[in-house]
């Protein structure tokens, strides 16, 4: 075998490593992004319309996340069982019933203007089964925000005191918790980014990294189908 | 036969073509030249772009023209591999590019001077704009939090809404600052672009010219939904702003009693972090 053969041979080679470790990388980034999760469809008096159930969770613990086990989260109810994503799947042209679950304590809101809840039906929240039009913002935990549905819920925490709050994902309602629900329509079919708007990544700069800045944690997507 | 006098020839062939070329550029390409006529501040851009177009297109045509000219004249037949004479230097072609790339470059560094200073040519002017246009102005505050532009009017009650709806024919004075990291403010259509940062009131003026929807869109990498932070803006005749504004007073007045009063620039540090 030639010299010259002995190089192609050994350049193929490299660039065919090189290949493969792009191609696991890309993999493994694809196959990271979090499923969607599918809101349960009910028919009520009023006609079909759609329950999704979330939970926020100060940490949200090893069994979710080994890599992230102490950042905050939220998931969602699927099949009786909390499931950690932030990709929802529900219907166009309905409404969505949402039932938060709040764990986590108050970081306060940056922006003072979502303690009004905004784009829900009726422009009004519940907390613990009271509405209301607005939140006290120092009191704001999180935030669910689908900015371009116009839709801001602001969420109160939980009692910094609160003697038996739960320490890590997934939570039960037997911890202390905070329950908000509102309802909002949907719309058109695509793809919209939900966040939270309150700076709630513990142990970053300014609150705004890590957990704020994943997709799968504090963010996501709504799928409208 | 004796060599031709190419600069003379090169010469003659470039001014002819910048004579023709220049005026077309200018009435053909002008009017549809970038950001629009959205605003006083927009259509002067149209402007400024169109003065860079009519200078940069001698220059165009003077590198084009003698790459041309090189190519098809001195073209050295086949079979020929022979070098130039080496050329030393002349002092008075290196003279002209000198005197010439300078006045060029100069005259615009002027002229963007003297536009920047007229209105401020809708970009931020900081804290203190050096020139403030005279007359009556309507202030908003754009405030930039990740990820979603909101907009507080401090003369009707300092309600804020996350719609930008702006009056025509009507001198608008942007205030913008940011809740977070750095943002920018970037409303293509009116041609206005203003850093957003903490704790940093930068002032920006624009007067919108017509009826119109307008983009917005943040022009500063600022983390993972940057991407998302865009929205549209609307200018809308006084009678229907006045309507629309307060129904924004109507709408938020839960948030209004809430917010802080008005300033120039917040901080609001959360007194508590979560988790």
């Amino acid at each position: 075998m030639s010299l010259f053969v002995k190089k192609l041979l050994g350049v193929g080679a490299a660039m065919a490593v090189v290949g493969a470790l792009i191609g696991l990388y890309v993999a493994s980034w694809a196959s990271s992004f979090p499923k969607s999760v599918a809101a349960v469809s009910t028919t009520t008096a009023t006609g079909p319309s759609t329950q999704l159930t979330l939970e926020t969770v100060a940490a949200v613990g090893p069994r979710y996340s080994p890599a992230h086990p102490d950042w905050v989260s939220y998931l969602v109810r699927s099949n009786g069982q909390w499931v950690h994503s932030t990709v929802y799947t529900v219907p166009a042209n309905s409404i969505v019933h949402v039932t938060i679950y709040q764990f986590d304590s108050p970081t306060g809101l940056r922006n003072p203007f979502m303690a009004q809840p905004e784009g829900t039906i009726g422009g009004t929240e519940t907390i613990d089964g009271k509405a209301v039009n607005a939140i006290n913002p120092e009191e704001a935990s999180h935030t669910f925000a689908v900015p371009e549905l116009g839709v801001f819920v602001p969420l109160p925490g939980i009692p910094e005191e609160a003697k038996n709050a739960c320490e890590f994902a997934p939570c039960e309602t037997s911890s202390a918790h905070r329950t908000i629900t509102f309802s909002f329509r949907t719309g058109k079919k695509g793809r919209y980014r939900w966040q939270c708007f309150v700076p709630c990544g513990a142990g970053f700069l300014s609150g705004n990294g890590g957990p704020m800045q994943t997709l799968g944690y504090m963010d996501g997507f709504l799928d409208v189908v | 036969m004796a060599e031709p006098n190419h600069a003379r020839r090169f010469g003659a062939i470039w001014l002819v073509a910048t004579l023709i070329a220049t005026p077309l550029v200018v009435v053909l390409l002008g009017p549809i030249l970038p950001p629009g006529k959205g605003s006083e501040q927009a259509s002067g851009h149209v402007t400024d772009n169109t003065v860079l177009l009519a200078m940069a297109t001698p220059v165009l045509l003077l590198v084009v023209i003698y790459l041309l000219y090189a190519v098809i004249v001195f073209r050295q037949p086949q079979g020929a591999a022979l070098e130039g004479p080496a050329v030393r230097g002349d002092s008075r072609i290196q003279t002209s590019w000198i005197v010439i790339t300078s006045v060029l470059v100069l005259s615009l560094a002027v002229y963007g001077t003297v536009r920047l200073e007229e209105d401020g040519a809708g970009s931020g002017g900081g804290p203190s704009p050096l020139v403030v246009p005279s007359g009556p102005k309507l202030p908003v505050q754009v405030l930039a939090p990740q990820w979603a532009f909101t907009y507080r009017y401090p003369t009707y009650g300092g309600v804020e809404t996350p719609h930008l709806v702006l009056p025509v024919n009507q001198m608008v004075e942007l205030h913008v600052t940011s809740l977070d990291v750095i943002h920018s403010f970037w409303a293509y259509q009116l041609g206005v672009k203003a850093d957003a940062n903490p704790n940093v009131d930068n002032v920006v003026f624009v007067k919108p010219t017509r009826l119109q929807t307008f983009e917005v869109r943040c022009a500063e990498l600022c983390g993972i939904w940057h991407g998302a932070m865009f929205d549209h803006g609307h200018v809308v005749s006084a009678g229907e702003f006045a309507t629309w504004i307060h129904q924004q007073q109507v709408a938020f007045a839960p948030a209004t009693k809430v917010l802080p009063p008005y300033s120039k620039t917040y901080l609001p540090e959360p007194v508590r972090r979560g988790g």
